[in-house]
């Protein structure tokens, strides 16, 4: 029910309403609750209105984060016991 | 956006041993609270690989499913009124009422359609004034300022023929009742992530400085639900009881300031009833007196039965996470995907249908 997926805006139109795109398809999709966001930011899309703006680079290091975690110095021994 | 890397299979595995790493030298229960993390959990198969000292249960999550059946028969109700089309989102569409379902009621011919939004029911209002539309919400913090939003729009507009019947509830309070139930026991919280993507991280604080349950928001790829299953652990192994935020990408600290302002001029806190735990204080969603034009409560004369509960359902129980989806009788005989009986079983985020869907549920997790 709280699904919401990522979604590129493309182009804003009159009453804050957008189009996006989402992996290659277009939508209409309303800007009401994102006052802040502008075409080319990317925002979650929730049953026709974008939530939030997604910080791109937040989400670029907490992959960075996680990497770093100890386990990923062995990363071969735990390839092997996968395989 | 490439969410690739959140399914990546050597990240997860990394965060597998982290998880293993941080044994508390105790049994742990860890509870989700969001139908997008119990279909996450159950279809990544994460049951399978955590510890044997963990175990994952699934909350009341599911609007759908926490809805009481007095609500799902007052919807009933106002789609059996002339002249109306009664619009929802298609989870709602099968679920059982006291007596009927919405899919009955169309089936019977009256005008029930399954929107993808709200404003989609109001373009139907706008299209034809001789209808009354009205919209069944049911959700939680992440569709209510949708709803704000429709409404405002519908005012702004001018449509007169549009109204909601509100059902929406707020998660946080839930999670209050269920640490203080006694018969529920939950070492942590899994936290929902696009509730949170409104409400922010605040709410939730109680849980850790009141209660001493640690609580981290996490998105629904396998790597997000799983490193926010290894911050937990995290906590609770070095004792403490904190609110994180694992899904950073989705969720703001303070959440989304602006959407939370639309709810607030358009809703109050009221009651509300939840399936299987029952009335808890202010954490429904009333449409404020300010727009009661748009309220279909007030604008229809509803008469609703006296509701009746589903027999050998143990909706309710699963819904507090004190029975697991197969340890109900009906669990897969009398009810399944097909012929569900009750609403846990009835919405594809339920726990019983992502537990019918994905587990091997005859010989797992009989722990």
């Amino acid at each position: 029910m709280c699904l919401a997926i990522p979604a590129r805006i493309v182009t804003i139109e009159e009453h804050r309403m957008s189009s996006v795109d989402i992996m290659g398809v277009s939508r209409k999709v309303s800007l009401d609750l994102v006052p802040e966001a502008v075409v080319g930011d990317f925002v979650l899309v929730h049953a026709g209105f974008a939530l939030q703006v997604i910080d791109e680079e937040t989400a670029t290091e907490t992959l960075d984060l996680l990497k770093t975690l100890p386990f990923f110095a062995e990363d071969e021994g735990l390839v092997a016991e996968g395989a | 956006m490439d969410l690739s890397a959140y399914r990546d299979p050597e990240i997860a595995r990394g965060l597998i041993e982290a998880i293993r790493a941080a044994d508390p030298g105790r049994q742990v229960k860890i509870m989700e609270v969001c139908g997008t993390h119990t279909v996450s959990i159950a279809k990544n198969g994460l049951r399978g690989v955590m510890p044997d000292w963990i175990t994952l249960l699934s909350g009341p999550g599911c609007p759908v499913c926490v809805t009481a059946n007095h609500d799902i028969d007052s919807a009933i109700a106002i789609a059996q009124l002339p002249d109306v089309t009664l619009t929802t989102f298609g989870d709602m569409m099968k679920v059982p009422g006291s007596y009927s379902s919405l899919s009955r009621e169309k089936g019977e011919g009256r005008d029930v359609r399954i929107v993808y939004s709200p404003l989609d029911a109001l373009a139907l209002a706008e299209k034809d004034p001789s209808r009354q539309v009205v919209f069944v919400a049911v959700g939680f913090e992440t569709t209510a300022p949708l709803i704000a939003a429709a409404i405002l729009r519908a005012q702004e507009a001018g449509i007169t023929n549009f109204s909601v019947f509100c059902a929406h509830k707020t998660v946080p309070a839930a999670l209050g009742a269920l640490v203080n139930d006694p018969e529920v026991q939950v070492d942590a919280f899994i936290l929902p992530g696009h509730v949170s993507t409104i409400i922010g991280m605040e709410p939730y604080r109680f849980l850790a400085e009141e209660y001493h349950v640690p609580g981290v928001i996490a998105g629904f790829e396998p790597v997000d639900m799983l490193q926010a299953i290894w911050m937990i652990v995290e906590q609770l192994k070095d004792g403490r009881a904190e609110i994180e935020i694992a899904y950073r990408r989705g969720v703001e600290p303070h959440g989304n300031e602006h959407a939370r302002e639309m709810v607030d001029r358009v809703f109050e806190p009221i009651d509300a009833d939840w399936r299987g735990i029952g009335v808890i204080p202010q954490t429904g969603l009333g449409i404020r007196e300010e727009f009661s034009a748009y309220d279909a409560t007030t604008r229809f004369d509803l008469e609703i039965p006296e509701p009746k509960e589903i027999k050998g359902c143990q909706c309710g129980d699963v819904l507090r996470g004190i029975v697991l989806p197969f340890e109900c009788r009906l669990f897969g005989k009398g009810c399944t995907p097909e012929h569900p009986i009750g609403p846990c079983m009835v919405s594809s985020e339920g726990s019983c249908a992502a537990y019918y869907r994905y587990t091997d549920y005859g010989k797992a997790e009989a722990s």
